[in-house]
This record gives C-alpha cells, structure tokens and sequence, in this order.
C-alpha cells in the first residue's frame, strides 16, 4: 500500500514542480521521477514474476466502488518492459531535447505529460475497476497527445496530434461501451464482474463483448484497419517520444487484448481466427506501405504495424490452441507473443533514437536526402544496423527468437490440427515468412540509402555524432538484444508465469511446460553463439591475411567511369523500384513524372507519394460524407453576432416551453383516454 | 559432421561441373574441372584495392556472408546421420540465417555507392523475399506428412509409399531446383555470363569486392550450391546405408550440376521484370504440395 502511495506522489510532486525549475533541471526532474517509479513498480513486477502477486484495494469513492489493484504475472512483464523503455526513453529525450531549451513553456508541459503517461501506462496494468481504468486511459490517451505535438507551431504536427486525439477517443468509446455495459448488468466496476458476465452468457454474446474490446484495444495498439492515425502521430514527435509510443504506448493495446482474453470464457477458435486475420493483414499490410516511404520516420511508423501483426499473430495462435485444446500450439504463440513485445520495444525504440540523431544531426528524415552517414556518425551507425537485423527477424538478435517461438507453434500445430486450424497455420506461414522478406527488403534499403553510399544532398553544416548521453541509452537497448539473442532460454523462462496464466486454461502449466523442451532453445543459443564465433573467426584469418598484403584504396569501380558523382548512386526509389511496380495494383501510389525530352533535355522529374489505401477509404470517405452533410447546415454558422444571439434566445425559449408542451400532450393523452 | 565434409568434397567440383558441361554442349575445349577452385586459392592469395566510400560494413560483410552460409551447411542432415546442429525447426533457422549473409551481401554493395551494384542489390533484396514464402509452405507441408519439424527427422522418416507421394517427392525437388537457382541468381533468373547492367545478381553485387574477401564470396556461393544439392539428395537418400547413400549423394550433386550447365546452355534468361511473378508460381507449386500431403494424410474431409 505505502509503495503504491509514494508511485503515486512521486509523479505528483514531480509534476508540481516541473514547471518551477530551470529548464535544465526540468528534463533532469523527469528522469529522476521515472527511474524512483520504475524501481517501486519494477520491485513488485518482479515480484510478481517469481509468483507472489499483489493485491491492493483502494476505498475509491462511491461512484465507482472499491478499486483493486492486482499485479500479476501479465501486469508484470507489462511493467518491466515499460519501464525498461520509458528509462532509457527519459535519459534519451533529455539530452535531444537540449535542442529545444529555448523553449521553456513547452518543456514543462512536455516533461509533465511525459511523467503522467509513464505513470499512468503502469497505472493501466494494474488496475482493475473498470471506471478508473477508462479514466486513466484518458489521462494517457490526453497526454500522449500533448508529447505528440511538442513542435506544434508546425501545422503538420498539430493535424496529426488531432488526427491521434481524435482515434484514441474513438478507441475510448469502444472500450467504454462494453465497460459499461457489463457494469449495468452486474452491478459492478470490478474486472472480475466481467468474468462472471460471460460465464453466465452464451459463447456468442461473449465473441461479441470480446469483439467490442477488441475494436478498442486494437486502434490503440494500430491493427490495420484502426492504425491510419499511427503513420502520422509518429514522426510528427520528438525522437524519443516517438521511440516511446512505438515501444510501449502501443503496446498497451496488447495488454487489453491479453487481459481481455484472460478475463472473457468465449469461443476461443473464432476469436482465434479473427485476430489471426486482422494479424496476418495487419503484418503484409504494414510492411508493404513501408517499402514505399520516403520519410525515414514514417517507414519506422509503418514497420511498428507491421510488429504489432507479428505479436497479434503470436495471440491469434495461443488462441486456436486454446480452443483446439492444443497446449503446445497456445503456450508457444503466447509466448512468443509476450517476448516480440518486449523485443519491438527494444529495437523499436532504438530505431527511432537512431532516426533521431539523424534528425539533429541533418535536419531531414527524408530518405532520398540523406547517404553516407556512416562515416561521420559510426555509432548511430551501428547501432541502428543492430536493430535492422534484429527487427528483420534475423539470427542471432532477439527478434529472431520470438519469430522462432511462433514459427515452432505453428510448425508444430501443423501435425495434429484439424483442417480448419490447418488453413490458418499454412496462411499465417506464409504471412509471416513473406513479412520476413518485405522487412528484409525493407531494412536494406532503409540502412543502405541512409548511412551508406555517399551523402545525396550536400549539407549546408557538417553532420557530426551525437553526444555520449544520447548514445548511451541506446548502447544500454543494444545490450538486451544481444543478450535475448544468445540467452533465450533465461527470458523464456521468466515468461513461464504470464504464458501459464494462458496456459493453465486448459490443463496445467506444469504438463504444458513439459511439452516443448528448452533443449531447443538451448540450440538457439548455442546457434547465436557459433554464428558470432565463426564470423569473428573468419574475419581475424581475414585480417591476418590481409595485413600482409598490399592494400589500394581507390575510387569505386564504375566501368572505367573515373569521374562518380553521388547521383549516379541508387537511391531508395530506384533500390524498390521493381517491388513498387509489383504492389502497385494493391496500394494506392500517387506518381507525377517528367520526362527527359529533345536533344538537350533540361530537366526531368518523378516523383511517388505513396498513400493508405485503407485510410482513404475507412477515415477520408467517411469524412468527406459527413462533411457534405453537416454543409448544408452551414448557413447557420453565418458569423453574424446578432443572429447567434437569436439563436441563444430561441434556444432558451424552446427549453421554457418543452415542459409546457409535454404537459399538454400529456394532457391530451389523458383526456383522449378518457373518451 | 558427414554431412558438412561431403557437401565441401561435392562443391570442390560443383561449379567446375557446370562450367564443363557448358563448354561441351557450346563445343568448346573449357577450363577443367577444379579450375573454379584454383580460382579462389588464388584470389586468396591476392592483395585487395578498397573503394573509398566504403565503411567497416564493407569489410565484415564477405565474412558474414561466409559464416552464414557455413552455419546453414551445419543444420543439414546426411540421411540417418544428423547435421551438427539438429533440433526442432531448425529450417526456420537455416532460411533465417541465409538471409542474415544476404542482408550483408546486401548492404555491402550499396556501401561502394556504384550505380552497377545497387541495382544487384536491389533484385537480390526483391527476388530471395518471393522465395521464402515457397521454402516454408513446402517443409510444413513436409512438417504436416511426418509430423516432425526439424530437418533430420523429416529426412529420415520421408517415405515415398504411393503415387501422390512420388508425385510429391517430384514437385518438392522441382521447388527445391527453383529455390536453389534464385538463391545462387543462376538461368532462368539470372545469367552469370551476361554483361554488368544487362543482369548479374550476384556477380554485380561484388563488382568492388577483391582479393580475400572475393575468395570467400566465391567460395561461400560454391558451398550454397553443393549445399542446396545435398539438401535435394536428401530426399532420395532417406535409411539407405552409407556405401548406397554416398555414391548417391555424389550422383545428384553430378546430375544436379549438369542439370544447371544446361539449363545454362539451352534456355535464354527470363526477363528481369518479369522475374517475380515466376516466383510467384513457386508458392503455388509449393500449395500444391500442401494440397497433396493433405490428399496422402486424408485430411480433407
């Protein structure tokens, strides 16, 4: 109880003196806020990791009831990965927000909101009364907004802070209508209502408030059709907070569909195969709009669709298992579900601060622009190449793990499924393989255009490194991948408890453990292990050779073209130029082209503006009809004081005389029947 | 650990095999057949010229590229003996850690900056991303058949019992031949003996590459060839004995190579644009194996 008062007070005295201090001291206040809060929850997240859950319960008021607090083994692993994002997320944005210390207002306001939605994401894990959930949920959902539109003199920042207000609010009502619907019924704010609610209702029913969660859930956690707010929101924050809402915020949505699943007894197939759908569209979808960015950030944005795909097809494939009574196949997707959250925010984040020190470094995240970083910025260098891998999924980084879980429940589901579940495996294979690839394609370019080759514009400042400050929480992200990377078996292990939660639905967690043998996993490693040792080892013979012989360093080889500009390069157009004409019937790509014509040509021109074809017609349709209705109401709104003015009065008017009016028709009523 | 020294014996004279069947059907005397071989002892040998927009990416990357292909040799079983490294799914990791080697042979060649390498790059990036969907569907189809999932135990418990397996066995392979070609950009895909802009996936790719690290690509591309062959061979070889299974293994790695040479000598490349929707067609045929394991196990009821 005493730690969950001084979490709560620790934000809030923060918050309140925040806006007091020097600037300098307002970034440091936040870190200092986060690290005391990410110790209190850490403490009880690991805690309850090792098995001993918290249970508090706070008085609450009597609008909603009491509220409980219950930290479990999902909440937990939940807490730990914010925390770990938030942490290193806080001591990055410090130090790129040194950029911005002119601007002291909106500092404060920034370092506040960045301090409540760490506060408030914990808060979310924790609690479990319904109406203090959808409360906090605003809190965060408001605060997000205003870490999205620090540079909000910019016009596009602001629209698409609106854009992202606009959608979490929408996700709110989603989530509200089933909350509250159940509260109705039962009488109850408490999450456990819920469960009693579907085990006295029918399977349907239950799909259905199920559907409705999720509906929510997934516009906050970006599943295509619900993530057209995601491509904005993200580049239109600083760095680190962009690093942040990919890592975490989003994943928050995650937790609501596992805490969801925990909670509502419902057909577990179907919704197996629904969010085994959305997953594997979600998944494509994403990766394939990314190819096509031309905004560094942007393509990061689209790729966090692409992740969140991958961990829902994690979901979808526990859930089929769950249902089919396959305890292999659900333990595995969970599984791997639960550890690509804790992996996207890992590499996820360390992108986006990648991208970040690009950002300070060049001023301009367009791809097209940039080149030859390498050389000036080799650790932002690297450790942006160490993320790319690790996001393609590639051995030995952490993401090839949990890709590895998924694939091996699937792999394994293939023998004993029926072939309805058998259809879904084999689609999900396919999906998650051709992911593999488009992420591939992806990344190469990405890396390749942005920090190698030579640079592409000429830069009116010389591009330097960031500070160490910046640099060192991101080396601090690295370390963790490396380790997931070569030690599986230990965060597979200490995902037992969350899984077991899935698990122990359907026979216990013990028999389920029993099944799938860490032996594998211990392969892994030793996998990981042999490909560093080997490559290391390759390259030393290399260099022992090497250095023996005589070495040129001379222009690159151009066909006997001695004279290589940095136009003839390829750029990141040209590098995806055959894939764009393949997606093309698929994707919604705006082109304009010029033509070299005559003899001496003087210019020509292409250019490609790649646009959601989902956004176009799930937001802007929608949108331009409601547009065209509200219109024709327009004259109201003519400007002139005086007529509004009137409308106050015959508004005032119309509320005086409504009760007169029911009485009468009241009246009325009565006497007709009487006659 | 078999496994791994005949897959380096077979590509000591896979590649010259091709070469030499190619040189007798065009008529001509040809290189013998360790000439590829001596080839690489000599780039090995060599000094090396750097370009100067390289980065460090450009000299670790010839030995990625190597490790992991030499890391995907050691998953690979010989019949009832297993591969080094055997454990459940580890054609997950075979697949996934070519595409390591291929992400750096990748990036390499966009660090020169040439105009030449990057458009290799490109069609190497697009071309092995069509093939991953055809290699998985087709081993869980193989997964599906006999309910094991790593290569080993799909190996050694393939049997071909009635026609649709044989039917099977066949696509399989014929997948297995497609997936060999566009990993190593050979005919149909690509012509290795066309001229630089006209087409050259790899050979493109490693314009700027020379010396020892020109000899580990080379060598690292023989190996993939030998090693795509002894996956093939695999498939035939199932419980034989050793002194059946060996000669075997050379004899498909032989057929297999001059099955290469002249398919390289008879058929013209495809046209690069039209490239991946022929790889398309992979995935199908590889469905269409899904659909026949389906018919074999009665699964479609």
């Amino acid at each position: 109880m005493t730690l969950a008062v001084v979490f709560i007070l620790t934000a809030l005295i923060a918050i309140s003196i925040v806006p007091f201090v020097d600037t300098r001291w307002k970034g440091f206040l936040a870190i200092i806020a986060v690290s005391i809060n990410s110790v209190l929850s850490g403490f009880v997240a690991f805690k309850a990791l090792t098995g001993i859950n918290t249970l508090l319960t706070f008085p609450g008021s009597f609008v909603t009831g009491l509220i409980p607090v219950r930290i479990d083994a999902l909440s937990a692993w939940f807490i730990l990965v914010i925390n770990f994002t938030f942490l290193t997320g806080v001591i990055y944005g410090f130090h790129y927000m040194k950029a911005y210390k002119s601007q002291k207002a909106n500092l404060s306001i920034h370092w506040i909101a960045f301090i409540l939605v760490h506060t408030s994401l914990i808060i979310i894990t924790a609690i479990q009364n319904s109406l203090a959930f959808l409360i906090i949920w605003e809190v965060m959902a408001l605060s997000s907004f205003l870490l999205v539109i620090f540079e909000h003199y910019n016009k596009g920042t602001l629209k698409a802070g609106i854009n992202f207000l606009v959608q979490s609010h929408i996700s709110i009502l989603f989530l509200i209508l089933p909350f509250i619907g159940v509260a109705i019924k039962m009488n109850s704010y408490d999450f456990t209502a819920i469960t009693a609610y579907s085990q006295q209702n029918p399977l349907l029913t239950n799909l259905g408030l199920f559907l409705c969660f999720f509906t929510g859930f997934a516009i906050k956690a970006g599943f295509v059709p619900f993530h057209t707010w995601l491509p904005y929101a993200h580049p239109a924050a600083p760095a680190h907070v962009s690093g942040v809402m990919s890592g975490v915020i989003i994943k928050i949505g995650i937790y609501g569909i596992l805490r969801m699943l925990l909670l509502i007894k419902s057909d577990y197939v179907t919704v197996g195969y629904i969010i085994l759908f959305f997953s594997v569209i979600s998944g494509i979808y994403g990766v394939m709009l990314a190819i096509l960015q031309h905004n560094l950030k942007k393509l990061l944005a689209y790729h966090s669709i692409e992740n969140i795909g991958i961990i829902g097809i994690g979901i979808g494939l526990g859930c089929i298992g769950l249902g089919t009574g396959n305890q292999l196949l659900s333990m595995l997707g969970f599984a791997g579900a639960l550890l690509h959250t804790l992996n996207h925010s890992l590499f996820k984040s360390l992108l986006f601060y990648s991208a970040g020190n690009v950002y300070q470094a060049t001023h301009t995240m367009d791809i097209e622009h940039l080149g030859g970083i390498a050389k000036r910025m080799p650790h932002t260098s690297i450790l942006f190449l160490i993320a790319a891998l690790a996001i393609c999924g590639l051995p030995p980084f952490n993401g090839f793990v949990s890709e590895f879980l998924i694939y091996s429940g699937m792999f394994s589901g293939l023998s004993t499924a029926s072939l309805m579940p058998l259809w879904a495996l084999i689609f999900s294979i396919f999906g998650l393989a051709l992911i593999g690839g488009l992420a591939l394609l992806c990344f190469t370019k990405a890396y390749g255009t942005v920090f190698l080759g030579t640079p592409r514009l000429k830069m009116e400042h010389t591009v330097i490194e960031s500070r160490i400050g910046s640099i060192l929480p991101m080396y601090v992200g690295v370390t963790l991948i490396i380790l997931i990377g070569l030690f599986p078996t230990f965060f597979v292990k200490a995902l037992s408890l969350p899984v077991g939660l899935f698990a122990s639905k359907i026979g216990s967690i013990q028999q389920a453990e029993a099944l799938y043998s860490l032996d594998t996993l211990n392969m892994i490693s030793l996998c990981a292990f042999g490909i560093f040792g080997l490559a290391g080892l390759i390259y030393l013979i290399r260099w022992k050779v090497i250095s023996s012989k005589h070495l040129i360093i001379n222009t690159t080889w151009g066909c006997g073209y001695i004279a290589p500009t940095s136009k003839i390069q390829y750029t990141a157009s040209s590098f995806v130029r055959t894939y764009r004409k393949l997606a093309e019937p698929l994707l919604s790509i705006e082109k304009k082209k010029k033509d070299i014509h005559g003899i001496f040509p003087d210019h020509g021109q292409h250019e490609t503006h790649p646009y959601d074809k989902v956004e176009s017609l799930l937001i802007d349709f929608p949108l331009k009809v409601i547009r065209r209705f509200i219109n024709w109401f327009s004259f109201l709104q003519n400007g002139v004081l005086q007529i509004y003015i009137l409308y106050g009065v015959a508004f005032i008017g119309l509320i005086l005389i409504t009760p007169l009016i029911y009485e009468k028709v009241i009246s009325l009523i009565q006497f007709l029947n009487r006659l | 650990m078999l496994s791994l020294l005949l897959i380096i014996i077979a590509s000591l004279f896979f590649t010259g095999i091709i070469i030499r069947t190619k040189s007798i059907s065009s008529g001509r005397k040809g290189p013998g057949i360790f000439q590829p071989i001596k080839d690489v002892v000599r780039q090995f040998r060599k000094g090396a010229v750097f370009s100067e927009t390289t980065t460090i990416i450009f000299q670790i990357a010839p030995s990625i590229y190597f490790a992991s292909v030499v890391m995907a040799i050691l998953v690979i079983p010989f019949g009832n003996t297993k591969g080094i490294i055997s454990f459940n799914g580890d054609f997950v990791f075979f697949a996934y850690v070519l595409a390591l080697g291929k992400f750096f042979s990748i990036i390499s060649a966009l660090d020169t900056g040439s105009s030449f390498e990057g458009m290799g790059a490109s069609r190497e990036a697009l071309y092995s991303m069509f093939a991953e969907p055809a290699f998985f569907i087709l081993m869980g189809s193989f997964a599906l058949l006999t309910g094991h999932t790593s290569f080993y135990d799909i190996f050694s418990t393939l049997n071909f019992g009635s026609y649709i397996s044989f039917m099977l066995g066949t696509l399989a392979t014929y997948v297995f031949v497609m997936i060999a070609m566009i990993e190593n950009s050979r005919m149909p895909i690509d012509d290795p003996k066309t001229h630089l802009e006209l087409t050259m996936v790899h050979e493109v790719m490693i314009l700027d590459n020379s010396g020892f690290d020109l000899g580990l690509i080379l060598s690292a591309s023989y190996l993939k060839f030998a090693m795509y062959g002894a996956l093939i061979a695999n498939f035939f070889i199932g419980s034989l004995p050793l002194y059946i299974s060996i000669p075997i293994f050379f004899g498909i790695q032989f057929l297999f190579a001059m099955v290469v040479g002249i398919l390289e000598s008879f058929m013209a490349r495809f046209r690069m644009s039209h490239n991946s929707q022929f790889i398309f067609t992979l995935s199908s045929v590889s469905l269409l194996i899904f659909f026949g394991v389906l018919l074999v196990l009665k699964r479609f009821i």
